[in-house]
């Protein structure tokens, strides 16, 4: 099966990409960004992903005002380097994963994110300058790539919320294709700037700062930070970083932790950041063998196991049995779970939470003392 | 959101000083000068604009205002945002210029390249005084984030 291993935050400034382009990167204005992506590479040898989703913006490159998609995806199994008024960057041709692609449009669309579906796009400096930060210069990109453009410089644009929303149903998407793939995401933009007007160059090193930590500390706090917010503390143009919850909520609910950053200012207008978190829920082994070791307490102590019903069935039922109290703890998680739109998958983990810590506390204690309320609520 | 809604936020976007959110409006009013602005994204365009500028604005855009002609033909890059410019697409007749966004943002706030370039090697532009057009008389400062110097260029 396929899973979303890991989340890369990453500003996409052109600038960063003409450095490149330019072989400036040891020069003195730029040594200290460009060190800073190596731990990053290394990173990315060794993670070697498959295929990366790329949320990113187009900037008025291959898309005009003649059509303004809100959410697109680019489901080709090639796209070319846009001319952006310079003449196309000289980078690799971004490879796409075409039937993932489709897959992850037809998973958007049922659950009602109605697509811009791309068959032809050319791809700007918001995507392959992050693929250049993460890559350096290569002959071919690595991986795959499923370009994923929003529209944040036309207002309205999507909420912070739906971006997240948006990465829900991406993640069960990808975790529900069979094929064996390691997938990474890419949340990219920002971090804090604004390159129009007289205030252009602002930059608020405090937002970009408590941004950064939040992404693992506080997600949901991102999730809802208003337009107005962004483009007040962070600069017009900081509100690209709404592209970054997409990336995050891909990543599931509180279960990633920070691997690396990375912020600088100056990158031309723009403080420049990055970030790696990876998925924990797919990387520590004890953790699994604790889900195993509870399903199999469930299994024998709890009377629901006797039926070979799927995980599910037996969590709900080991969750009914419980007196009143408890089950009102047990709905408890799941109605506090703001995420409001998927609730299959909602539910299910919160049940199956529910389920883990009735199963746990049921192996440990005697079978059939009912567990405390005020246990069960402490959890 | 209704009819009042959407403008009281739009409204509210208008208090940010210095800034000129592209939302619906600046995007009709903008329409052809965006689009003009694209159009430079075509190398066989930028030729025919490089060899004769009003021409190619007078043939191919002939929609565009009189204001924003003039914008395009003397570089007025603040003036071109100020009637729907889209810096993004803006960037695109820079690059045609060979102006880069840190020289169009030197232009706009004033301050000239050089200047702005230093104010940015030196932490970026502060946030104080620069988040509400009532703190400072609707003036942004040009105070630096590291040393608290002042960018502003002198005449």
């Amino acid at each position: 099966m396929a899973k979303i291993t890991a989340g890369i935050g990453c500003s996409h400034v052109p600038a960063i990409g003409a450095a490149f382009d330019q072989g400036l990167t040891q020069d003195a204005y730029w040594k200290p960004l460009f060190d800073g992506y190596e731990p990053a590479r290394e990173w990315i040898k060794k993670h070697k992903p498959d295929v990366a989703i790329l949320v990113y913006n187009d900037h008025g490159s291959a898309l005009t005002l003649d059509l303004i998609p809100t959410l697109g995806i680019g489901v080709a199994d090639e796209f070319q380097p846009a001319d952006e008024g310079w003449g196309p960057r000289q980078v690799p041709v971004v490879k796409g994963h075409s039937a993932l692609a489709w897959h992850i449009t037809e998973s958007l669309i049922t659950n009602e994110f109605d697509m811009c579906v791309m068959n032809k796009l050319d791809v700007d400096h918001g995507l392959t300058v992050p693929l250049n930060i993460m890559c350096g210069k290569v002959d071919d990109w690595p991986f795959a790539v499923i370009p994923v453009p929003i529209n944040v410089v036309m207002f309205p644009i999507p909420t912070g919320d739906r971006c997240w929303r948006m990465g829900e149903v991406i993640r069960r998407a990808v975790e529900s294709f069979p094929e064996d793939l390691n997938v990474v995401i890419f949340g990219t933009g920002g971090m804090s700037h604004q390159i129009h007007g007289e205030r252009s160059g602002m930059i608020n090193r405090k937002f970009d700062t408590a941004f950064l930590d939040d992404l693992s500390k506080n997600p949901q706090r991102l999730r809802y930070i208003k337009h107005e917010e962004y483009t007040t503390f962070a600069g017009a143009e900081g509100i690209e970083m709404v592209m970054w919850m997409v990336m995050r909520a891909a990543l599931g609910d509180n279960n990633v932790h920070e691997v690396y950053r990375h912020y600088h200012v100056p990158a031309s207008n723009t403080a420049a950041g990055l970030i790696i978190l990876e998925n924990d829920d797919l990387k520590k082994p004890q953790k699994k063998s604790a889900k195993k070791a509870v399903k199999k307490a469930a299994g024998k102590k709890t009377p629901a196991a006797k039926k070979p019903a799927g995980k599910k069935a037996a969590a709900k039922k080991a969750a009914v049995k419980k007196p009143a109290g408890k089950k009102a703890a047990a709905k408890r998680p799941a109605a506090k779970k703001p995420v409001k739109k998927s609730p299959p998958k909602a539910a299910k983990k919160a049940v199956k939470k529910v389920a883990k810590k009735v199963a746990k506390k049921v192996a440990k204690k005697a079978v059939k003392k009912p567990v405390g309320k005020k246990a069960a609520k402490k959890k | 959101m209704d009819y009042k809604e959407i403008k009281a936020l739009k409204a509210k976007f208008e208090e940010v000083p210095g800034t000129y959110l592209f939302n619906a409006d600046r995007c009709r009013q903008g329409y052809w000068l965006n689009t003009f602005c694209s159009s430079m994204s075509k190398d066989e365009n930028r030729k025919a604009f490089l060899a004769d500028e009003a021409g190619y604005l007078d043939s191919r855009f002939p929609k565009l205002t009189k204001e924003q002609r003039r914008c395009v033909l003397d570089r007025d890059w603040l003036g071109m945002i100020k009637n729907g410019a889209n810096i993004y697409y803006m960037s695109k007749y820079g690059a045609t210029l060979g102006r880069s966004f840190q020289y169009m943002a030197g232009e706009m706030t004033g301050q000239g390249q050089d200047n702005y370039r230093a104010m940015m090697m030196d932490g970026g532009r502060t946030t104080k005084g620069n988040l509400h057009k009532k703190q400072n008389g609707g003036k942004v400062s040009c105070i630096s984030n590291k040393s608290g110097k002042d960018f502003s260029k002198k005449a």
